[in-house]
């Protein structure tokens, strides 16, 4: 140490240039702030205008009690009032009963490809499986069930028949997020679980989900915000109906994506419009309230660090 | 408590890479064993064979013999779980459960294991903490989690997590390379009372450590990278860092080489 210092004095006149960026670079950096910007700006677009427009041309019809507890019994196309009650309660029901069967199913498989199946050739499989799924589009999930349900076992076109084929587009998509989750737990967690003589099942079941529950919940909203919306399964395996009806195995429900679709062929005249919208802002609530309560459950369960 | 491991003939296998090859030592009971060497010459792996944590990892496998107590752990009918409740495990960068209390962290051996009863589960925290010389820092906050504590507070939580279930043995790897000079020496203090009531293992990169804290010291060393590691020399701290018997020994503490 000594040498070095003898060889080399502290100071040697020779001021550096610490004072700034080149032209190009600063140029460069310009460029890419303001690309990145303006992304973000045409991103964001599209979102606020879809907001803006269904907000203010649906919200009026909301702020009516009736909506909230009146069907469209007896309401055709040119006559103002009825509400949406028929609809949103298809729509929570049939959403219901789609999540009760797909989200067990869908954690249990991810729980299986991360903790159990890992570089087994059924996990191959079951991942490729489940990456068809993700691509298949919703009309074909509906008409498969149609032969099923319909052609095969000769059942009518019920609410029922509508989650199976939602089943099936939400599967993949909770299974997928749960299995990106799970994988985000440090195997250091599950390997303190174990030196404590916890055995494995225990160690999912307490360690490892608990951890990713936050994230998990978030996927299976996802899911089912996506399902919610779905339409071909309504059209193809339910009829519309506007009166309500709470029997998900008999007759026709009402959804509201169905039920914007009943409206939209009179878009000219001013009550089905004003239903269309309120229908529409209807729905976009109705997943927003969902993903808050999931959030607000997730808070319970979740990582906590303070 | 506390037991006494007699290894004989070891080796690990990860697939077809022999990782930790033919060591034979006996690790006394109620006192602490320090395993140093060089990165990668299988110490860590070594010591995860001694509570059979290495099967964690797949592909990993073990030849040879471990007896605690007369007892094979690789024996047939023998439980990994069953072994693991016997010989505790601190890993090198703390890890509470992040979805618990620092109470439900320390009690999770127990809860997880299915012990309900209240009043034990109260009293073994308050033992386990003291124990684990945190009691003074968290008890007016152990509804709080775990992981809102600091790196070496962390660390003495998982102690005290491990301690909780009363194992024979607590294995120890690198529990201090990942904390602050204050909060390693309060571990090191810590490891000294843990003696009396434990076997103590730890794996340690840091010589001094060794020399502070530790009865037996063995020395692993591999010959060149791809070959297993082996244990060179083991005996009394004192004599290892004194007079060693081998020059791959005295070359290491030294210095002069890894």
């Amino acid at each position: 140490m000594t040498t070095l210092a003898a060889n080399k004095p502290a100071y040697d006149g020779q001021a550096l240039d610490l004072t700034g960026k080149s032209g190009a670079r600063a140029f460069k950096n310009t460029l890419a702030t303001v690309l990145i910007t303006l992304a973000f700006v045409l991103a964001m677009i599209p979102l606020i205008w879809i907001l803006w427009t269904v907000v203010s041309k649906g919200y009026h019809l909301l702020f009516d009690a009736g909506w909230w507890s009146e069907s469209q019994r007896g309401i055709t196309v040119r006559r103002e009032g009825g509400g949406a009650y028929h609809a949103i309660m298809g729509t929570l029901i049939m959403g219901l009963i789609t999540a009760v069967i797909a989200v067990p199913i869908a954690i249990l498989g991810a729980i299986y490809l991360v903790e159990y199946g890992k570089g087994t050739r059924l996990a191959r499989a079951v991942s490729f499986m489940i990456d068809i799924l993700t691509g298949v589009p919703s009309i074909v999930a509906a008409l498969f069930i149609y032969a099923v349900w319909i052609t095969i076992f000769g059942f009518n076109r019920v609410g029922f028949a509508v989650s199976l084929s939602l089943v099936l587009l939400m599967l993949p998509v909770v299974l997928r997020s749960t299995e990106e989750m799970l994988k985000l737990v440090p195997d250091e967690l599950r390997e303190a679980s174990y030196a404590l003589g916890v055995p494995k099942w225990k160690t999912i079941l307490k360690v490892v989900v608990p951890t990713a529950f936050g994230g998990i919940i978030t996927g299976v909203m996802l899911g089912l915000a996506r399902v919610m919306g779905e339409t071909a399964p309504l059209l193809i395996l339910v009829g519309y109906s506007k009166n309500i009806n709470l029997n998900p195995f008999d007759g026709f429900m009402g959804a509201l994506p169905t039920m914007i679709n009943q409206d939209r062929t009179e878009l000219a005249l001013q009550p089905a419009a004003d239903r269309v919208w309120a229908a529409a802002l209807t729905l976009i609530l109705l997943v927003l309230a969902l993903n808050l309560l999931a959030r607000f459950v997730a808070r319970f369960s979740a990582v906590k660090s303070k | 408590m506390a037991k006494r491991i007699e290894v004989s003939g070891l080796n690990v296998y990860y697939g077809d890479f022999k990782a930790v090859e033919d060591v034979s030592m006996t690790i006394e009971p109620r006192s602490v064993t320090a395993f140093i060497g060089p990165s990668g010459c299988g110490k860590s792996t070594y010591l995860r064979t001694l509570n059979r944590m290495h099967e964690v990892i797949p592909g990993a496998r073990v030849e040879g013999k471990v007896l605690l107590d007369q007892q094979d752990l690789y024996g047939s009918g023998i439980d990994p779980v069953a072994v693991r409740r016997v010989v505790g495990m601190v890993f090198q960068r703390p890890n509470p459960f992040p979805t618990m209390s620092i109470f439900d962290n320390v009690a999770s051996g127990l809860k997880l294991n299915g012990v309900k009863d209240r009043k034990r589960l109260t009293e073994t925290v308050e033992k386990s903490l003291h124990g684990a010389n945190l009691w003074n820092e968290v008890k007016d906050r152990l509804d709080k989690p775990g992981a809102g504590l600091s790196g070496g507070q962390q660390q003495r939580l998982c102690i005290a997590r491990a301690i909780a279930v009363e194992p024979e043995v607590i294995l120890m790897d690198e529990p201090c390379s990942a904390l602050d000079p204050i909060s390693t020496l309060a571990i090191e203090d810590l490891i000294e009372q843990l003696k009396d009531r434990f076997t103590v293992v730890i794996v340690t990169h840091n010589m001094q450590q060794a020399a502070r804290v530790s009865d037996q010291t063995a020395f692993f060393n591999l010959a060149a990278t791809g070959k297993p590691g082996r244990l060179i020399e083991m005996g009394a701290t004192k004599q290892i860092f004194s007079n060693p018997t081998e020059k791959a020994t005295e070359d290491y503490i030294t210095g002069r080489f890894g």
